[in-house]
């Protein structure tokens, strides 16, 4: 029971996580909660459908499908989070209440809450599939006992509880302070996100550089320990970087911060021109 | 005068090639792994280094596993009675710790020489 337990648990707390960060990120959207159920519907949907499917897709592009669609699910999910963050440093302080000038704000409001909305399909999907692969398989083999798939049911419901802490945490911080700190949170988890992307791609044979081992900290910090997973669903840690995890993980900070502040001094300019 | 020939020698190489292509692929040495309710099996799993090769594992028992090395950074869940593969393009030579996800007593090494 507790083995079971221990596996659902850990394995949403992953989505979780990266959900409830974009949830407090974008708090004062008007009419998100419609958005996040349809990703988090879509996400259950596509995660049933990949397990389903999980030996043709595996058997795809020579034994890469697997690591194809990862990356590409992926990618999605950072490209909408580089796109919320640059969105969110010119209308934050709107939907912060400062400037209760909504107008632009709710317009394209719509379309962020459709990204968000995308984003939680996808950490869905990436990490759910597993998930149902594991509940189904406790389910249809008949012969695990009721305590281990209470374990189960009951994993995901510590999961989706801390979730829900995390989410709430960040949502008491001051609505002043509160976007600054989920843009921070979104930068890395975006970093990280890239860097499995790069991993994923490089499993497929996609790319074929940089595969050298930069470092290794499984000796501090074991990537599949417990502070090492919530880390790696965080900020994207892994024990044993490649050189192209490192330069790709950097490189999404930089272009992150930089589309941050042209965004910003876009809307200074717009402020002094009006 | 010289240059139809060359091109013509150009274009057999690339026929050539392409022929050579899937043949590899069939080629492939396919290393069988077992995964059985918590148990990994072989316990020790040779493989072919700086070689491409494919890791084909099987699921024969009750319960899904999922076969996971944070060292080769791979992992693939399997349901009960279910086999897949994971193609490898090229390995180091080493020893590798290799786990089942969803058992977390069951380990076993993977060989690369």
């Amino acid at each position: 029971m507790i083995g079971a337990f221990v596996i659902a648990f850990r394995e949403v707390i992953e989505a979780g996580l990266i959900i409830s960060i974009v949830l407090a990120a974008t708090r004062g959207i008007p009419g998100r909660m419609r958005w996040v159920l349809l990703g988090i519907a879509g996400g259950l949907a596509g995660a049933g459908l990949v397990a389903l499917f999980a030996e043709k897709i595996s058997d795809a592009f020579e034994g890469s499908g697997q690591d194809i669609l990862n990356a590409a699910v992926l990618i999605v999910a950072v490209l909408l989070l580089v796109w919320h963050n640059t969105w969110m440093s010119k209308h934050g302080k709107e939907l912060a209440g400062e400037l209760r000038a909504a107008g632009a704000a709710v317009r394209s409001g719509e379309r962020e809450a459709a990204a968000l909305s995308i984003v939680i399909g996808a950490a869905i999907l990436r990490e759910g599939a597993e998930l149902v692969l594991f509940l189904y398989g406790l389910v249809a083999s008949g012969t695990s006992g009721a305590d281990i798939q209470f374990g189960a049911v009951a994993g995901i419901g510590a999961g989706a509880l801390l979730s829900a802490v995390t989410y709430f945490g960040l949502a008491s911080i001051p609505s002043r302070y509160v976007f600054s700190v989920t843009s921070v949170l979104i930068i890395f988890l975006a970093a990280g996100l890239a860097a499995q992307a790069a991993q994923f791609l490089a499993n497929a044979g996609v790319v074929d550089i940089l595969g050298h081992t930069l470092w290794n900290s499984s000796g501090v910090i074991a990537e599949n320990s417990w502070p090492g997973r919530i880390l790696h669903a965080l900020v994207g840690y892994t024990d044993r970087p490649t050189a192209l995890q490192g330069l790709v993980y950097v490189a999404t900070i930089a272009i992150m911060v930089g589309l941050m502040q042209w965004s910003a001094a876009d809307k200074r300019r717009m402020v002094r021109a009006a | 005068m010289t240059r139809p020939p060359r091109l013509a020698r150009f274009v057999a190489l690339l026929l050539a090639a392409c022929a050579a292509e899937p043949a590899r692929a069939d080629d492939m040495p396919v290393i069988k792994v077992e995964m059985r309710d918590g148990v990994i099996l072989p316990a020790v799993i040779e493989v072919p280094a700086n070689t491409r090769f494919k890791l084909e594992i099987s699921n024969t028992g009750q319960s899904p596993v999922e076969f996971e090395s944070t060292e080769l950074k791979r992992e693939k869940a399997l349901s009960a009675g279910s086999t897949s593969a994971i193609v490898f393009r090229t390995l180091d030579a080493g020893t590798y710790q290799v786990f089942d996800d969803f058992h977390p007593d069951a380990k076993a090494t993977l060989v690369a020489k």
